[in-house]
């Protein structure tokens, strides 16, 4: 047994003095890459998976739109409903919420606007076109379909 | 102004800086959402002002059909493959060269690189030429968003695997081309020249 002992008198310390620079680093990661949720969603999102994905260029151009089934069926029912901000809106409302999305740009990125459609893939397509005709003739036609990024096979 | 050398540096015990760093580390770990702004992007047609007229010939359309039981019907025939068969078709009837009319079509061919050349066919059937061929999509109010997006996602999987293509780059670093950098700009306006993404999705069925 005694072959095991060791007789080294080196301290068995691990030296921790570099520890809070290694949690600090690890804070200071989190801190920029976290975004606070500015909105709470109300609907169901569980989003299509994709390949072809592309990133936003400008985030500023952006505006949400999140259509779902509503979390607390007890109140809005099953039927998927489309929520802006923090309230659910009818598709022919979308203008409205469009043009006030319009108003916080400036006049010339006014055009560029793009629209984030994040939808639940158990949606079905009729509401999704219903939104995308109420864009078009509002004249928001750059659209996001936000999507995860699927794992090739 | 004699100095004491025997004050030495006052400490702060940072013994606990540790465990200040732990506890904010845990607050923004569990608050964190690593945003994801990630998607397919679409451009949609203007508001139709007045109906217009357009002659296309039949062979210029990949027609492709979606019932609300999530059935396809590709080119008129069921189609009950997975979507990469779909986005090989896609390809074939873009890359299709069935009746080389003006010279554009002679230089577009001719600025195809060997890989791209070597699909290319010559079916009458088909497209007339990359630069008129349209993909039609139409999907019924039932279809689930999943399909569609499926399917949309195929859609560009074909022309973006053939822009890459041309400019000899995969499909994954074609996505990725910064439009704010002039090098990347050119290699993205070079790859899209001629060949224009024309992917219909018409309105559904009331």
């Amino acid at each position: 047994m005694s072959k095991f002992k060791k007789n080294s008198k080196a301290s068995q310390d691990i030296p921790t003095a570099a520890l809070p620079d290694i949690i600090f680093m690890l804070l200071f990661f989190f801190m920029v890459t976290t975004v606070m949720r500015e909105q709470e969603i109300l609907v169901k999102q569980i989003l299509p998976k994709a390949e072809q994905l592309s990133k936003i260029q400008k985030k500023s151009l952006v505006s949400h739109i999140y259509i779902g089934e509503p979390t607390n069926i007890g109140t809005y029912g099953e039927e998927p409903r489309i929520q802006t901000n923090d309230v659910f809106v009818e598709p022919d409302e979308l203008t409205l919420f469009v043009n006030q999305e319009k108003d916080k740009l400036s006049e010339a990125e006014r055009d560029r606007i793009t629209m984030a459609l994040n939808i639940d893939s158990d949606v079905k397509m009729g509401i999704v076109s219903d939104v995308e005709q109420t864009l078009r003739k509002s004249n928001a036609r750059k659209l996001l379909y936000k999507s995860l990024k699927s794992l090739k096979d | 102004m004699a100095r004491n050398k025997d004050r030495g540096i006052p400490e702060v015990n940072s013994g606990s800086m540790a465990d200040i760093a732990f506890l904010l580390l845990i607050f923004f770990l569990v608050t964190t959402t690593i945003a994801n702004d990630k998607g397919i992007l679409m451009q949609l047609p203007p508001p139709p002002e007045e109906e217009i007229e357009i002659k296309l010939q039949e062979r210029n359309i990949f027609k492709i059909l979606a019932n609300s039981n999530d059935q396809l019907l590709v080119e008129n025939e069921p189609f009950n493959e997975p979507t990469s068969e779909l986005k090989q078709m896609v390809k074939d009837h873009i890359l299709n060269f069935g009746k080389i009319s003006s010279e554009e079509t002679v230089d577009l061919y001719n600025s195809l690189p060997a890989s791209l050349k070597s699909q290319a066919k010559q079916d009458p059937a088909s497209s007339d030429s990359p630069g008129d061929a349209i993909v039609s999509f139409k999907a019924n109010r039932g279809t689930s968003y999943e399909l569609y997006i499926e399917v949309l996602d195929a859609l560009h999987a074909a022309y973006n695997e053939i822009y890459a293509e041309r400019v000899g780059i995969s499909a994954e670093e074609f996505l990725q081309l910064d439009q704010s950098d002039d090098l990347q700009r050119r290699a993205y306006k070079q790859a899209r020249s001629g060949i224009p993404k024309a992917i219909s999705i018409a309105e559904p069925d009331k």
